[in-house]
Parts: structure tokens; C-alpha cells; sequence
């Protein structure tokens, strides 16, 4: 059954403030969600004013910048800066999205910063994905072929057999959409949520893939597959601009068609 | 270490057409579950005789029974016409960002213009008096 309210241990109180844009010409309040695992306590949420011409544009920026300069407790995920990598995914201003292709002035008001949604938080801003992974290789994210490779070249695939592909090879796995969708939230024990779903799509339509039957069996299933209700804001935050609602919704034309 | 807290959800999420419309179909599905008691009722106090009829009439036409009525239409039709929207769905179509939201709004605007049509057309013509 869905809980719709915060475990005890989760409720949020008010935690510090820091200013640091004295005198500064362009300010902004970041306010961020903080946990600290050895401290006992419950989370808080503290509020860094900061001066907008002693940081980069970017919300990643940002908070690089309150770690480097105001407070290096501060913890959360980053690798490219550049949204192909997917470590930052978070919750700003009430969407999930990259912090690093999000310019922290198109942001009205105050910026809220969350870990991801209805996940168990490692620290700050830091969520345990684990289960989110072990999920991925559920669905056998991999090639699976019974008849042998050519040997004299890779397997071949004509180019709109590719351009299937196109929409679903760009997903990033930063787990935006899944952790958006409050079908996942409520059932994330059995639905795989649509990040998973739509990398499952991409290995059925992939034309070399020779696994498709049973990749089909494995997602008939009342809440693997058909926990998604298309209240679609897995498309609504992609980072990516790609469209998880409609692959799940292919592979349920997979389904019908396949039995009639 | 203690352990580990739930990150915030419903409590921090912005609200968007998307979740917005997909709740009230819910709901709006589960209120005409209720309102299809009601509508026994009424269709069994014709049955019942003038009495039971006259007395179903005049709960149904007060204040509180005209405010029932009038969600219950409504939440007809936007059940309607979001389930057509879903049924679109199914066929693969309508996905895109733009036409999702579009067919959102038009849900929202046809199911309200349908509702004034209806009780327009009932209260001109003398009823829920």
C-alpha cells in the first residue's frame, strides 16, 4: 500500500543559513536538503545565499561552489558537467532534472534542491541506486543471439532498423523518469519504473537481438510492466528529451499483438 | 549510523498537467463508482411509486444533491474524454511532449463546456428544480 507521508526518520526541519553574497550584485538562496548519516538526526534543509559573479551558470556550479567555498560537508554526486553522464540527477525546483544543464537563474525564486524522489538517501544529496541497478540487469541489458556472429564482420542492420534505436540508445540511466513517476514510487519493489522499461525496449526492437520472445515473457507481468499508468512525467523530466511513456506503451502493442 | 531516511516525494514535487490529470481521472473514476449507488437509487425510487420518487427528487434537487450531481457530470465527462485520450494512447499515438499537452488542456476545456452544456440545458428546461 502507498504511503503517502514521510516515514518518521524522513521528516525535514529548517536547518542553517549561510550567507555568502555580501555585497553581491546578483544573489540567489539555494536551498538544499541535507542528511548526514552519523550525526542521528532527521534531515534539514539549509539556505546558502550566494553571489551568482563568483560561480559558473549552472546549478552543478553552484554547488560546487558552496562546497569549494561555504561548506565542504556539503555531498552529492558529479562526473561530466555535461549531461551525458547522469551522476547529478536531482530535484530542482520541484522537477528532476541534471544540475549541470540547469542555469541556476531560470530558476524563480529560491532554488530547492532534493536528492531524487522516494529513494532511501546515502547522504545529502547522494541516493542509493542500487536497487534501481539491479532492476537495469533484470532485463538483461545486453545482445543475447542463438545463431553465430559472421566471421568476417560485426552484425549487420539496415539503416532504419538503426533508426529504431534512435530515442531510446541516448538514455543516460540517471534515473530522472523512474524516480518522477509516482507509479514507481509506490511500487518500486515490483514495477521496474520507465528508465528500466524503456532500456528493456530498446534490446526488443533492437533487429539483432534473437531474444525477443522471452524478453517479452519476462515483462508480462501485472506490475513489471503494467504498473505504468501513463501519467507520463517520466517524459515531462527527461533530461534528455527522450520518451519513456511512449516505449512502454510500444512494448504493450508488443504484447497485444503478439497474441492475436 | 541510523538509518537511512526516505528522500521527499508527493511533498516536493511540482505539480504538472501530466500527474494532475492522471490523478483526477482516478479519482473522478472512483466518485462516479459511488455516484452509479446514487443512480440506482434514483432509478429504483421510479420503480418504488410516486412517493419514493417525489422524496428522491427532493434530495436530489436540494442544494448538497445539486452539488453532488453537478461533480458527478462533470467527473462523467472528463472521465470520458480522458479516457479517449487514453485510448490513443494505446494505439501508440499522442505521446509527443506538445500533443500531450494539448490533448490535456482539450480534456480539461471540453469536459467543463460539456458540463455547462448539460446543466444549461437542464435548468432552462425546468429541471434539477
Amino acid at each position: 500500500m502507498a504511503e503517502f507521508t514521510l516515514p518518521k526518520n524522513s521528516k525535514i526541519s529548517k536547518g542553517k543559513t549561510f550567507d555568502a553574497a555580501k555585497g553581491a550584485k546578483r544573489s540567489k538562496r539555494l536551498v538544499v536538503y541535507r542528511w548526514d548519516p552519523d550525526s542521528g538526526e532527521n534531515p534539514r534543509t539549509d539556505t546558502y545565499n550566494i553571489d551568482l559573479d563568483k560561480c559558473g551558470p549552472m546549478v552543478l556550479d553552484a554547488i560546487i561552489h558552496i562546497k569549494n567555498e561555504i561548506d565542504p560537508t556539503l555531498t552529492f554526486r558529479r562526473s561530466c558537467r555535461e549531461g551525458i553522464c547522469g551522476s547529478c540527477a536531482m530535484n530542482i525546483g520541484g522537477t528532476n532534472t541534471l544540475a549541470c544543464t540547469v542555469a541556476t537563474e531560470s530558476i524563480k525564486g529560491d532554488v530547492n534542491i532534493y536528492p531524487l524522489p522516494h529513494m532511501e538517501v546515502c547522504k545529502d544529496l547522494v541516493p542509493d541506486l542500487s536497487h534501481f541497478y539491479a532492476q537495469y540487469a533484470s532485463i538483461k541489458p545486453w545482445m543475447q543471439t542463438e545463431t553465430p556472429a559472421p566471421p568476417d564482420r560485426e552484425r549487420l542492420q539496415s539503416k532504419d532498423d538503426r533508426l529504431k534505436l534512435d530515442g531510446l540508445y541516448e538514455c543516460i540511466l540517471c534515473a530522472c523518469c523512474s524516480t518522477s513517476c509516482p507509479s514507481y514510487w509506490w511500487n518500486s519493489d515490483r514495477y521496474l519504473g520507465p528508465a528500466i522499461l524503456l532500456q528493456a525496449y530498446r534490446w526488443i526492437i533492437d533487429s539483432r537481438d534473437e531474444a525477443t520472445g522471452e524478453r517479452l515473457d519476462d515483462l508480462e507481468d501485472p506490475f513489471r510492466l503494467y504498473r505504468c499508468h501513463t501519467i507520463m512525467n517520466c517524459a515531462r523530466t527527461c533530461p534528455k528529451g527522450l520518451n519513456p511513456g511512449k516505449a512502454i506503451a510500444e512494448i504493450k502493442k508488443l504484447m497485444v499483438s503478439r497474441t492475436i | 549510523m541510523s538509518s537511512r531516511p526516505l528522500s521527499p516525494h508527493l511533498q516536493i514535487y511540482r505539480p504538472q498537467l501530466t500527474s494532475l490529470l492522471s490523478i483526477t481521472h482516478r479519482g473522478t473514476g472512483v466518485f462516479l463508482s459511488a455516484g452509479i449507488l446514487v443512480l440506482a437509487y434514483w432509478l429504483m425510487s421510479i420503480a418504488a411509486g410516486e412517493a419514493a420518487y417525489a422524496t428522491a427528487q427532493v434530495c436530489l434537487s436540494s442544494l448538497p444533491g445539486k452539488l453532488l450531481t453537478g461533480l458527478w457530470t462533470f467527473s462523467f465527462y472528463f472521465h470520458l474524454c480522458n479516457g479517449i485520450r487514453h485510448l490513443f494512447w494505446d494505439i501508440g499515438a499522442g505521446f509527443e511532449l506538445k500533443t500531450l499537452y494539448a490533448s490535456g488542456y482539450a480534456v480539461v476545456i471540453s469536459s467543463l463546456t460539456l458540463t455547462a452544456i448539460t446543466w444549461g440545458y437542464a435548468l432552462s428546461n425546468g429541471g434539477a428544480q
